[in-house]
């Protein structure tokens, strides 16, 4: 079936476009952008009053198949993904066992095609079986679809290896996504360190865990002409160093999540350890230079590091519960708030979601065009909702956005040409 | 005596002067009781308190026992070397279950920060904090501030030193802000491994050398030394931390003629404080002892009681 998206204001920053136009898709593929688009026999998506974006990209999920289907699975990852307003989603590599070859990417492909609703991505184990022993096959791996490495959760610390690391992945352009963190500065630590973890009683990891770690894969990506991206960049020293390698024209990408520009440490005085994320919330002045760092660019893009767990992981002590937060479902309305704040523009914030994601790891999406695979995603930018856990896709309600009230929300999601979600419910 | 209005004692940073000073005032009324021959009145007859310990404690567990106990209130102690903690069973089932058995208070020591505040999440009765982590131990705090004023007759203006392992102190958190709040001039001394960062944001003076935190003082609270601190490199030897931060007859002299001398106890004899101070008349550390039982008192007794005007009322 056809279907003609109606009156919305198309804004596709790598195509230029920022209008009130109709989008005609047909077998898949945009087949016209034009005005006043007549198609008697398309299913017409009215969407006046709402912005259409090509759909957005999320580059750092933890989807937990195989090994841990109890906290997320690739389908209820990939409704929560499409709740979300994402068509493509990036699935981390510290599954159980690893995703560390080709058999592992096929079985990702395989399974997301029989889902239907999302594009996974797989980005494969720099090392096999995450045991940082033995390198992975790269060429292999790159020819079966891994779009990136790494080895989140667990930086490879020792620099020769991971020297060898960057030399190797380079000559596949298989970028290395580095998970930035200093074992022995942050070892035991729960929280950010400063005056809140004191007051609260609580072991700090220093954001120098962090900048030390940026530090030295900078270095090494300098030297071996490596290309790096740096995860969920957290505190201002993190921002500092990567500017000044830009600068320098050191290969390197970042990103951040929108609970790095939104919460602080401030949050945790409940010891609620649905805010329990590594890295952990920082302080007031660290948001700001995150801030800063993504309207200027040395933070190219957002992800939402969504970590599902189990509610009776997240009830434990704090220091006891185990890293990460949700945030497929809540990504777009926390990242609106940029915009809000003038932070970004509505094109920047696009750009951030969906064309530059694209455009760092080589993938086929991010734009509005005719020819295009129809990838689009509708926001309704007037609503506002507020976040409730029994309303979330994911298995996990461990999100810190429970009770905020959020604005902007996917309404439609149009997958590879097929309707997936309308009106806010996931079809 | 009643007008208490807050339901849990979890720390002493979210009490107010008046709070603590109304605890202060109950903790005198009831230290009489236990000097005399038969040492219990009926305040809490009738009430039943759970006392979950999951963290080895002698002294606190036994003080907080006895003050139920004098108070006339049924005590039923968990300790985790017991506890269905072993088990597997979590914190909040546990005291889920507890609730359920209708009890009206629960007291809680654990190694995790924050254990009773999320404990008093998910009960509705009374949860009393005895010590969690390194984050506070108001019991504590408040038995230090009443010794204290016992002795000096005030708080306003004193000088009050705590000298040793601030970093990993839940007695540092609590006496800091329950000696602030009623206008001490607090300074804390320790390596500087072992002061928490930020610590110049608390309302405390900040420095490494104990001649400097021992010059005039009022009183001197001596923290223990964790001898696996070493281990860990926060200070070379124990014999050097002894040299540097340990407190004896002599550099006492630079403290004030009438200083007293405390410590939360168990001292480490000739570490944190030379075997003639700890027996020597400034020290206070057995009055401290002592003063715990009738400032648990209070606390039971606000705490309890609190719960039995809102029965009544309802």
């Amino acid at each position: 079936m056809s279907l003609l998206v109606k009156g919305a204001r198309v804004i596709s920053p790598g195509d230029n476009l920022d209008k009130e136009i109709d989008i005609l898709i047909k077998k898949g593929v945009i087949e016209k952008i034009a005005k006043g688009i007549k198609a008697p026999k398309a299913k017409i998506i009215n969407a006046k009053g709402k912005v259409a974006v090509p759909g957005l990209i999320d580059m750092h999920t933890h989807l937990r198949e195989p090994g841990r289907e109890d906290k997320e699975s690739l389908y209820t990852g990939s409704l929560a993904a499409v709740a979300g307003g994402f068509t493509a989603v990036a699935c981390m590599a510290n599954t159980n066992p690893p995703l560390d070859s080709e058999q592992d990417m096929e079985y990702i492909y395989t399974e997301a095609k029989k889902i239907g609703l999302v594009d996974i991505l797989p980005i494969a184990a720099v090392t096999k079986n995450m045991e940082q022993k033995e390198l992975t096959e790269a060429a292999k791996l790159k020819k079966a679809g891994a779009v990136a490495l790494s080895e989140d959760g667990h930086p490879i610390l020792n620099s020769s290896f991971m020297r060898h690391a960057l030399e190797y992945a380079n000559m596949y352009g298989l970028i290395i996504i580095c998970h930035c963190e200093d074992k022995a500065l942050s070892a035991g630590g729960v929280m950010n360190e400063g005056y809140m973890s004191s007051l609260l009683g609580l072991k700090g990891i220093p954001a120098e865990a962090e900048a030390i770690i940026v530090s030295r894969d900078i270095n090494l990506a300098r030297r071996t002409s490596g290309r790096i991206h740096i995860a969920h960049v957290s505190c201002k020293e993190s921002v500092a160093l990567i500017r000044q390698a830009k600068k320098e024209g050191v290969k390197i990408t970042a990103e951040t999540c929108p609970h790095y520009f939104s919460l602080s440490d401030e949050e945790l005085k409940e010891y609620d350890a649905n805010f329990k994320v590594n890295p952990p919330l920082r302080a007031k002045e660290d948001i700001a230079a995150i801030k800063e760092a993504l309207a200027d660019n040395t933070i190219d893009i957002i992800v939402s590091d969504h970590a599902p767990h189990l509610e009776s992981e997240k009830e434990l002590e704090f220091d006891r519960a185990p890293f990460g937060m949700t945030g497929l479902e809540t990504s777009l309305g926390v990242s609106y708030g940029l915009v809000e704040e003038k932070v970004l523009s509505l094109g920047e914030l696009v750009n951030k979601m969906s064309v530059r994601p694209a455009g760092i790891f080589g993938l086929d999406k991010g734009s509005l065009k005719e020819g295009d695979a129809a990838d689009i995603t509708v926001i309704d930018l007037s609503t506002s909702w507020v976040v409730k856990k029994e309303n979330f896709k994911s298995k996990g309600g461990n999100s810190a956005f429970i009770g905020k009230e959020l604005k902007a929300r996917a309404t439609e999601v149009i997958f590879s040409g097929r309707l997936v979600m309308e009106n806010g419910k996931v079809l | 005596m009643s007008d208490w209005k807050k339901r849990d004692l979890l720390t002493l940073e979210s009490l107010d002067k008046d709070e603590i000073n109304h605890i202060l005032r109950t903790a005198e009324s009831f230290k009489e009781i236990s000097t005399r021959s038969i040492k219990k009145v009926p305040a809490l007859r009738g009430k039943t308190i759970a006392s979950l310990f999951f963290e080895a404690s002698t002294r606190t567990r036994t003080s907080f026992e006895l003050a139920a106990k004098r108070l006339s209130a049924d005590v039923v102690s968990i300790h985790s070397s017991s506890s269905s903690v072993l088990k597997g069973e979590s914190l909040i089932d546990t005291a889920r279950n507890i609730e359920a058995m209708r009890v009206d208070g629960i007291i809680i020591r654990h190694s995790s920060a924050g254990a009773p505040r999320l404990l008093s999440a998910k009960v509705s009765v009374p949860v009393i904090n005895a010590g969690d982590g390194a984050h506070e131990h108001p019991t504590q705090g408040l038995l230090d501030i009443f010794t204290i004023k016992q002795k000096k007759k005030k708080i306003e203006g004193l000088k009050v030193s705590i000298v040793g392992d601030i970093l990993h102190s839940r007695v540092a958190r609590s006496n800091i802000w329950g000696l602030s709040k009623l206008g001490a001039k607090v300074c804390v001394c320790g390596p500087a491994t072992l002061l928490p960062p930020c610590i110049e944001k608390f309302p405390v003076r900040v420095v490494t050398n104990l001649k400097e935190a021992l010059a005039g003082a009022d009183v001197v609270i001596a923290l223990r030394i964790q001898l696996e601190r070493q281990k860990e490199r926060f200070f070379p030897t124990l014999r050097e931390y002894s040299r540097e931060y340990g407190i004896d007859k002599e550099n006492i002299k630079l403290a004030k003629r009438d200083v007293l001398i405390m410590h939360p106890g168990p001292v480490n004899r000739g570490i944190e404080l030379s075997q003639d101070v700890i027996d020597g008349p400034r020290s206070v550390i057995l009055e401290q002892v002592t003063n715990g039982v009738a400032v648990r008192m209070a606390v039971l007794y606000l705490l309890l009681q609190k719960e039995e005007t809102n029965e009544s009322i309802s």
